[in-house]
């Protein structure tokens, strides 16, 4: 028993010695990055490292930046607590299941700055941010309103979870606002990531009718069975074009690279604090890529709806907002629903003859 | 085109890799040789083809690429469960998380390179014909392949000395030894054979089924390669009717949640697997005990004991 306490007054005191260190060593500040996929999936974890590439860039010889890819999620702590024990003084953990991890490495190493992409649970030394993607679906929603020609729109949803589910909504309610009497199908992969087979539920939806295609899904795969067919598709989290040039539309990008410099700064001038964003267009976190293959009038409301809500002057979840039983959604933000209420969205609403697996 | 002809059409291209991968693993399981790197194996053909297509801007370099993939990882498994007499089991999961990795590795410079698709097989007349025409004389040639390949290996097992021999050292390799039949040089070629088609089927998924690349894009298709060849109770044809089972269970799905049928669709991504077990179960109602499994399958073979 007494060897143990000893064991573990020898790690304690090693790991004060490194963040002592970490502490004196100000020339230079180490920034690390965990991803939760590889660098190469076109998508989520690949814009990340986007956001790591600018800091490089903006800050030159004052940073470091590394990366670790594709950690499972139940082996994070480790990943986590490697970096911050070899001299990091900033850490982003980019997926959601990231959070517990990161809480409990951030108590151990109060020095040390760390920011969690999606979750909410925050500390003194850790900081929560997300993007409201459902912003740019009510853009493409809009524009698949006014491009179908056969009146139903598609979309492929990954796992029906809130933030998938609050997309859909979005997307949907973007479309009816410019065509009332539009169609949704939705397909569930049941994946966020097997190419293969989200090909196929695309190509299901586009057998079946379907000329506008949204996914939200993370490979180019339904968007590419789009080109195929010669319909149209939007990109996800990546301007997707060099995969479908004729049939993608406009792509929504998950723009990290100004919040990532941004949080470097504020460790770098020591006016870091612990936060909480949830940035939109307005942070030019959500950016719509080049409106494309789109007549210009389309083109222009697309433009002018995402002005809107950068402005904040139309907001996709404005009330009333009416379920699909009729209910009325109670408004608990300001004349619109509040972040709670987007960010644990369960329903489909109304206008969606579809039924939402639950 | 209808939608009913657009449907076969769909499964058509989800059931062909998992035809192509499963006769491999087939032919491989007859000569008693367990392997369950097919996924490994797959991920390096898809990879390696794809490179190789882009690189050379030809899909026949990059399917010849993806097949000496396959069997160069295939090489490897063998000299470890041959050469080594190693467990089969434990190198064959090896094999596939090496595969997947170095795969990744491979594929990195690749990512968001992009292939025109391969142009179908387009006959005048025959292809036009209404509902069956683009069905059967309009596929690209990965699908006649698939199913000539069945043929021969229906015919190479049950038809030849070649096969029989194969068959007879699955079944027994002590005896066959005895017989003085080259137990370790048919397997070889089996294992080759397997990690060929493996091979093969990776490059058509990158190469016809998605036309990118991107890493652990087999999302576990070579598993399911494995779990077909039980399916089949170890016959060719069984293993066609099999792929083409699960391709359909696989893709009709999909198209039950977009005609809105009102079953979860959990569920229905689970019926693939729920009529695997079906199948199983009526397989072995019908056979009684000896469902075809070969009598030596995964046991090492040592010469001299």
């Amino acid at each position: 028993m007494s060897s143990r306490t000893l064991i573990g007054a020898l790690v304690g005191a090693a790991a004060l010695a490194f963040s002592a260190g970490g502490a004196d060593a100000q020339q230079k500040l180490k920034v690390g990055f965990i991803y939760v996929g590889p660098v190469g999936d076109h998508g989520w974890s690949y814009q990340h490292d986007v956001g790591r590439k600018a800091i490089e860039k903006a800050f030159g010889d004052n940073v470091e930046t590394t990366y670790v890819e594709s950690v499972p999620e139940a082996d994070s702590e480790r990943a986590i607590e490697q970096l911050a024990r070899t001299g990091h003084g900033l850490i982003f953990t980019t997926s959601f299941g990231f959070m517990e991890p990161t809480l409990k490495v951030a108590k151990k190493y109060p020095n040390i700055k760390f920011e969690h992409a999606t979750g909410f649970k925050r500390a003194p030394n850790l900081s929560t941010y997300a993007a409201k993607f459902h912003e740019g679906r009510y853009v493409i929603g809009q524009i698949a309103g006014k491009m179908t020609k056969s009146g139903t729109i598609g979309y492929v949803g990954a796992f029906p979870i809130p933030e998938v589910v609050a997309g859909i909504n979005s997307y949907f309610l973007g479309a009816q606002s410019v065509n009332p009497g539009v169609k949704l199908k939705v397909v569930w992969a049941n994946s966020w990531y097997d190419p293969a087979k989200e090909a196929d539920a695309g190509k299901a939806l586009l057998d079946q009718g379907v000329d506008v295609l949204a996914q939200h899904t993370d490979s180019p795969a339904p968007l590419q069975a789009a080109e195929a067919r010669g319909k149209f598709g939007f990109g996800q989290a990546s301007d997707m074009e060099r995969f479908a040039p004729k049939a993608q539309l406009t792509a929504i990008v998950d723009n990290w690279s100004d919040y990532y410099v941004a949080r470097t700064k504020a460790v770098l001038d020591g006016t870091w604090k612990s936060e909480d964003l949830w940035g939109g267009f307005d942070k030019g976190m959500v950016v719509m890529s080049p409106f494309k293959n789109m007549p210009d009038d389309v083109k222009k409301l697309a433009e002018e709806t995402e002005a809107a809500i950068k402005a904040g002057t139309l907001n996709p979840f404005k009330c009333p907002i009416v379920k699909q039983d009729g209910t009325t959604v109670e408004c608990k933000g300001n004349g619109a629903l509040s972040d709670e209420q987007v960010l644990g969205m369960n329903f489909y609403v109304k206008g969606i003859d579809d039924k939402l697996p639950q | 085109m209808t939608t009913f002809e657009a449907i076969l059409l769909t499964i058509v291209t989800a059931s062909t890799p998992l035809l192509i991968a499963s006769l491999g693993e087939l032919v491989a399981e007859r000569s008693g040789v367990l392997n369950l790197g097919v996924e490994g194996m797959m991920a390096m053909g898809a990879a390696c083809s794809f490179a190789a297509a882009v690189t050379f801007n030809s899909t026949a370099i990059g399917v010849g690429a993806g097949v000496l993939a396959g069997a160069v990882m295939a090489a490897l498994f063998a000299l470890v469960v041959l050469g080594f007499a190693a467990n089969q089991v434990g190198s064959g999961l090896a094999v596939t998380i090496f595969g997947l990795g170095l795969s990744g590795l491979i594929g990195a410079p690749f990512v968001g390179a992009r292939r025109d698709p391969v142009a179908p097989l387009h006959l005048p007349g025959l292809t036009d014909l209404p509902v069956i025409g683009r069905l059967f004389f309009g596929q690209d040639l990965f699908v006649y392949g698939s199913l000539v390949l069945t043929l021969a290996v229906a015919l190479y097992l049950n038809r030849t000395r070649a096969g029989l021999i194969l068959r007879s050292i699955g079944e027994n390799h002590a005896s066959a030894h005895g017989l003085g039949l080259p137990v370790l040089k048919t397997r070889f070629l089996a294992i080759l054979f397997g990690g060929a088609c493996a091979g093969l089927a990776g490059a058509y998924l990158s190469l016809v089924y998605t036309r990118f690349w991107s890493p652990g894009m087999t999302a576990g298709r070579g598993w399911i390669a494995l779990a077909l060849v039980v399916f089949a109770a170890w016959r060719p044809k069984w293993v066609l009717i099999g792929a083409y089972v699960f391709g359909a269970a696989t893709v009709l799905q999909l198209h039950a949640q977009a005609a809105q049928f009102g079953v979860p669709s959990q569920l229905l991504s689970a019926v693939p697997y729920l009529a695997t077990i079906l199948a199983l179960l009526l397989l072995s109602l019908r056979h009684g005990r000896a469902i075809g499994t070969p009598g030596s399958l995964g046991v090492p073979f040592v010469p001299d004991r």
